[in-house]
């Protein structure tokens, strides 16, 4: 990635100098602007730079309202264990999956029409008339498969590198809820075309439902809105897949991501415990004394 | 008690009963036709001459009102048989949905059975499961005789022993204690 030159980068969000080297104290004016000022400039030089600082003032006058600084410079610069390598990214690998669902499914809900007459004709039309209706469809469709492989990929990375252990057992619980609300995404976006396959596979999957023992048959009927499979039966699968879940899963994927920010990424198993570069204070040992400490970023999972 | 404490309480009691107000009535909603049992269709689907002992014969009607095509289901229909040990001048109407998973069963009439396509389900000339992965008997459908012509009412469930209770969903187990484990649904009719 090129590097921003500091110019257009407002003090506060400039990336922190390193444990050791003298940096520039934050919010401080480069030093050359005290010593030498500016020499007599022409009305074009001027404009050009003002204009080459006004990213940086907007920048700033969003900074001083919001001093979202902090938490941008400790979320984009934060330390990463030595050895991280391409699994690491099947996290947002998946995050990307569900962003293309969100948008496809925005505007897929522009011309789908939830009735029980009309769902199957309003999904040829989308393939068949819409301009670049067939790929937003097919994007919505085959994205959902990509989402779920995803999702059980970025599970099998957590669990053989031992990324669920303490003290990250938190986010592995709300990583399977995300499973689970994925899974109900599938489950109930199945339904929606209302083609021959989508209500066969939903009477199937309401009976695998109702098959648990008390609970199953009144679930089942709670699907279903009623004994049999019918025109209720779609609105409420319609508005669970793009009212109820998403907004509990967006809800959840901001936990998840504040507890992988705050708690930092495990080494691979693989990583060779080396001396930590920084030595630890004293006064903090005994909190990291079997070697867990979640600020040291290259420390090996325990 | 102190006068901050009463505070405390009675503010966290009138949020409470704020936030009741507005999700006890919504989730009511969502679950409302859990309760709720539609009213009893009957519908004509021949002659009484068209019904014979020995093998049953296709129909098709409406289960489902308000959703075209998707609401019908298809039973297959006979007339009772003192063979069996059935009630004689009855009609009999066994559902087309495997009680495994809800998949559509076919009778073959070569074998005198009840197949299914989806994981190899069969059941006798009554409906009784034979094989494969089925938990009970086919359901059934009421009858009745109005003007010479049969009627098909509402579903009902039967136990290994073909005695009816209420409709279950595809996959519950029926008699014993499995009338406790898969309890009948408010939403179903009362077993004839």
């Amino acid at each position: 990635m090129p590097k921003i030159p500091d110019s257009i980068v407002p003090a506060p969000l400039r990336k922190p100098a390193k444990p050791g080297q003298s940096g520039d104290p934050k919010g401080q004016a480069p030093a050359d602007l005290k010593t030498s000022p500016p020499e007599k400039q022409t009305h074009v030089e001027r404009l050009t730079d003002q204009a080459k600082d006004a990213p940086a003032d907007v920048l700033a006058w969003v900074d001083q309202r919001t001093a979202a600084s902090g938490f941008l410079t400790g979320m984009l610069y934060r330390k990463v264990p030595k050895g991280t390598n391409w699994f690491y990214t099947l996290g947002s690998a998946t995050l990307f999956a569900f962003i293309v669902q969100a948008v496809t499914g925005v505007f897929l809900a522009m011309f789908y029409v939830p009735s029980t007459t009309q769902a199957y004709a309003s999904i040829a039309r989308i393939n068949n008339e819409v301009f670049l209706g067939q790929l937003v469809h097919g994007m919505h469709k085959w994205g959902a498969s990509v989402m779920v492989i995803l999702i059980f990929l970025h599970m099998g990375r957590t669990f053989f590198f031992g990324a669920y252990k303490y003290p990250r057992e938190l986010n592995w619980v709300i990583g399977v809820v995300l499973l689970i609300l994925t899974m109900l995404m599938a489950f109930t976006g199945y339904l929606l075309p209302f083609d021959q396959r989508s209500f066969w596979a939903s009477v199937v999957g309401i009976n695998i439902n109702g098959t648990g023992p008390v609970v199953g048959p009144y679930l089942s009927d709670f699907l279903r809105a009623g004994p049999e499979l019918g025109a209720t039966t779609l609105s409420r699968f319609y508005a669970i897949h793009m009212l109820l879940v998403p907004g509990a899963i967006i809800a959840l994927i901001g936990a998840h991501m504040y507890l992988v920010v705050k708690l930092g990424t495990t080494a691979p198993p693989w990583t060779k415990i080396g001396k930590p570069k920084i030595a630890t204070p004293v006064s903090q040992l005994d909190a990291g004394a079997n070697g867990s400490t979640p600020t040291n970023g290259a420390s090996p999972p325990s | 008690m102190t006068r901050r404490r009463a505070f405390t309480v009675a503010a966290q009691g009138l949020g409470g009963l704020a936030g009741a107000a507005i999700i006890l009535p919504a989730v009511g909603f969502a679950v409302a036709p859990i309760f709720h049992r539609g009213k009893e269709r009957w519908e004509g689907v021949g002659p009484v001459g068209d019904f014979v002992e020995d093998t049953y014969r296709q129909v098709v009607f409406t289960e489902t009102e308000g959703i075209g095509d998707a609401g019908k289901t298809t039973a297959y229909v006979r007339m009772s048989s003192e063979e069996l040990g059935e009630e004689p001048g009855k009609f009999v109407a066994v559902s087309n949905r495997c009680v495994h998973l809800g998949c559509p069963v076919r009778f073959v009439e070569a074998a005198g059975n009840f197949i299914c396509p989806c994981h190899g389900g069969v059941y006798d000339f009554q409906g009784k499961r034979i094989g494969g992965p089925p938990v009970r008997p086919l359901d059934q459908f009421q009858t009745r005789v109005r003007n010479g012509q049969v009627e098909v009412g509402p579903r009902y469930s039967v136990t290994s022993q073909l005695e009816p209770v209420r409709a279950r969903d595809p996959g519950e187990f029926t008699g014993g204690i499995w009338e406790y484990l898969y309890p009948p649904r408010p939403s179903t009719f009362p077993a004839p």
